[in-house]
């Protein structure tokens, strides 16, 4: 068996499961957020309407809460919604409930990996499309709606269908101006948004084991905007390493049998990767960024679970330091673990010397939910996951995805800029 | 199942334009129906009736797993959504939720059934009429644990 299938047998007591077997499996740690957390307390009220007695959850050690995609609140709605779920996690004896205002909070799957929430071969289950990130800590990581999670929460076991895996095989390290943002981008131009629908997506080769963690969680994010039910990375000496760095050096690593079974291979060859930028309206609209050197700009936004990572915006500084911004420029860190290493790091003053604005974690305009969202025909490239129209604003609005560096560049330019054209 | 269609005739359909991101706050599913399809379709709230089937090419729902997407097309009146095919969570969201019933068209039935064409859904035979055009398609079954929950009427109903 490959990974993703050894981890469901385990969860679901099997000694061996297919792909398109549809197991129950058992839910090791659960996520919900700010806009999942009240969606699954109305379905919560719909059963108690029903007759349903909710008193208690399955287990409160195993759900964590973020608070994300409204925050600071934007408006009476969603500083409500804060207060419903603070209330919640009382009500439900939920302890790591990760608080704007109060130390440590941020995008929920940037603090799945910065506060190690997921460990190795576990089974985690988010509100939210892209818990596929995690899979990089080498877990069975997917999304579900509010329906599921509710289930989740009073049941501990979900059903999945066992998925069939693509394997995308990385050769060689990536050039220091392409960034895997580029390397995943790339991917989703060939297979399309659906071109790994219901399927994994693993990713490996010497281009994989020579990244970062925080690369490879780069890559995983976007395996939802293929259609993929999750993304994952086989455990290594790089993976233990970044748990430590976190506290953690106990957990039950799963590697692949020997004559693990893969869908399809891909191969990319890494050295020769370039940077990519998807145009609007679709991630897989995929081109060379230099293909786009003619495009004006109105704003670069570097920010999102995808993004705004501690290297993420090490990439950024390298290019901002010691220029100006052409167009409206924000940074914001992914969490606030990552803000105060910026900030230790001197990164903070490169990027306001530059001229940019750096704001508090938020999904907020990302999902053009609030926090400099975009106006009418305004244009903006963005380190994000998604372009779909008035995903960031304004439904006649345009967003560019592409990687820290090159949205760096372009803001310093005001055109979209492969950083290797930077002056 | 017995309503009209309202097509669209495109790919990836996504949760963006089903359910805008600035309405995730809203958690009261009749205001979330208000402004279902808004960032495709301005006057969708005014033309949908109660019954009323979506018709749609492939990877329906694609993006967020924002369950207020099905949510605001079933409280809009949507019993149905006819697809090519779909992402996934929106399709588990759909039928775990017990919202509507996604189901998968073949090519030629999406190309011959027209926008307001009258349809009748039986899934108990996996067929469509187009009562309009007087014609008869055939319907992919549902897998087995899908039909058990939608039979149940829902995840919660279904007892493994």
């Amino acid at each position: 068996m490959n990974i993703t299938e050894k981890i469901l047998a385990r969860a679901s007591g099997k000694t061996s499961v297919s792909p398109d077997d549809v197991v129950f499996v058992n839910v090791d740690k659960v996520m919900v957020h700010d806009v999942s957390g009240p969606g699954v307390m109305a379905v919560f009220e719909k059963l108690r309407k029903k007759g349903m007695i909710i008193d208690k959850i399955w287990d409160p050690e195993r759900v964590w809460v973020a608070e994300d995609h409204f925050v600071p609140a934007a408006d009476k709605i969603s500083a409500q919604n804060i207060v419903s779920l603070t209330n919640f996690t009382k009500q439900f004896g939920i302890k790591k409930h990760f608080k704007y205002g109060m130390g440590q909070y941020g995008i929920c799957h940037t603090l799945s990996h910065e506060e190690a929430m997921v460990l190795p071969g576990e089974v985690y289950v988010g509100g939210d499309s892209h818990t596929n990130t995690t899979g990089a800590l080498g877990a069975f990581a997917a999304g579900l709606g509010h329906t599921d999670v509710a289930y989740v929460l009073l049941n501990g076991k979900i059903w999945f269908k066992v998925p069939e895996t693509l394997f995308f095989k990385i050769n060689g390290k990536l050039p220091d101006h392409v960034m895997a943002k580029d390397l995943i981008l790339k991917i989703i131009g060939d297979i399309g948004t659906d071109g790994a629908a219901y399927k994994t997506m693993q990713f490996g080769g010497t281009g994989v084991s020579e990244m970062s963690v925080e690369s490879r969680l780069t890559l995983t994010n976007m395996t939802t905007e293929a259609g993929a039910k999750s993304g994952i990375v086989e455990p290594d000496q790089k993976l233990r390493d970044y748990l430590a760095a976190r506290g953690v050096t106990k957990y039950d690593e799963v590697h692949e049998d020997s004559d693990a079974q893969y869908e399809k291979i891909y191969e990319y060859e890494g050295s020769e990767m370039e940077p990519i930028v998807a145009k609007p309206f679709s991630p897989e609209n995929t081109v060379v960024a230099r293909d786009l050197s003619s495009v004006e700009l109105d704003k670069a936004y570097i920010g999102s679970c995808t993004g705004a990572k501690l290297e993420d915006l090490q990439a950024a500084a390298k290019i901002l330091k010691g220029k100006t911004v052409k167009i409206r420029t924000e940074i914001l860190p992914a969490a606030m673990s990552i803000f105060r290493k910026a900030m230790d790091q001197g990164l903070l003053k490169i990027f306001m010397d530059a001229g940019v604005v750096v704001g508090p974690p938020t999904c907020g305009a990302c999902c053009g939910a609030h926090m400099g969202v975009l106006a009418k025909d305004e244009i903006c490239i963005s380190t994000t996951n998604r372009n779909f129209p008035g995903r960031m604003g304004h439904v006649e609005s345009q967003t560019y995805l592409a990687s820290p560096l090159v949205a760096a560049a372009s803001a310093v330019t005001g055109k979209i800029t492969d950083p290797r054209d930077l002056k | 199942m017995k309503g009209s269609v309202i097509k669209y005739e495109r790919d990836n359909i996504d949760t963006d334009v089903i359910l805008p991101g600035p309405y995730l706050k809203i958690h009261d599913y009749a205001e979330l129906a208000t402004h279902a399809m808004e960032g495709l379709d301005k006057d969708f709230h005014k033309r949908v009736k109660p019954g009323d089937f979506i018709v749609a090419g492939k990877n329906f729902g694609c993006g967020s797993s924002r369950e207020h997407a099905p949510i605001a097309l079933s409280y809009s009146g949507i019993k149905a959504v006819l697809a090519l095919s779909f992402a996934r969570i929106f399709y588990r969201n759909a039928v775990d939720g017990a919202f509507l019933l996604p189901i998968e068209i073949d090519e030629s039935a999406y190309k011959d059934i027209s926008d307001s064409d009258s349809l009748e859904v039986d899934i108990s035979k996996n067929e469509i009429q187009n009562l309009t055009k007087n014609k008869v398609y055939k319907i992919k079954p549902f897998p087995e644990l899908i039909g058990k929950i939608i039979e149940a009427g829902g995840l919660f109903n279904y007892k493994p």
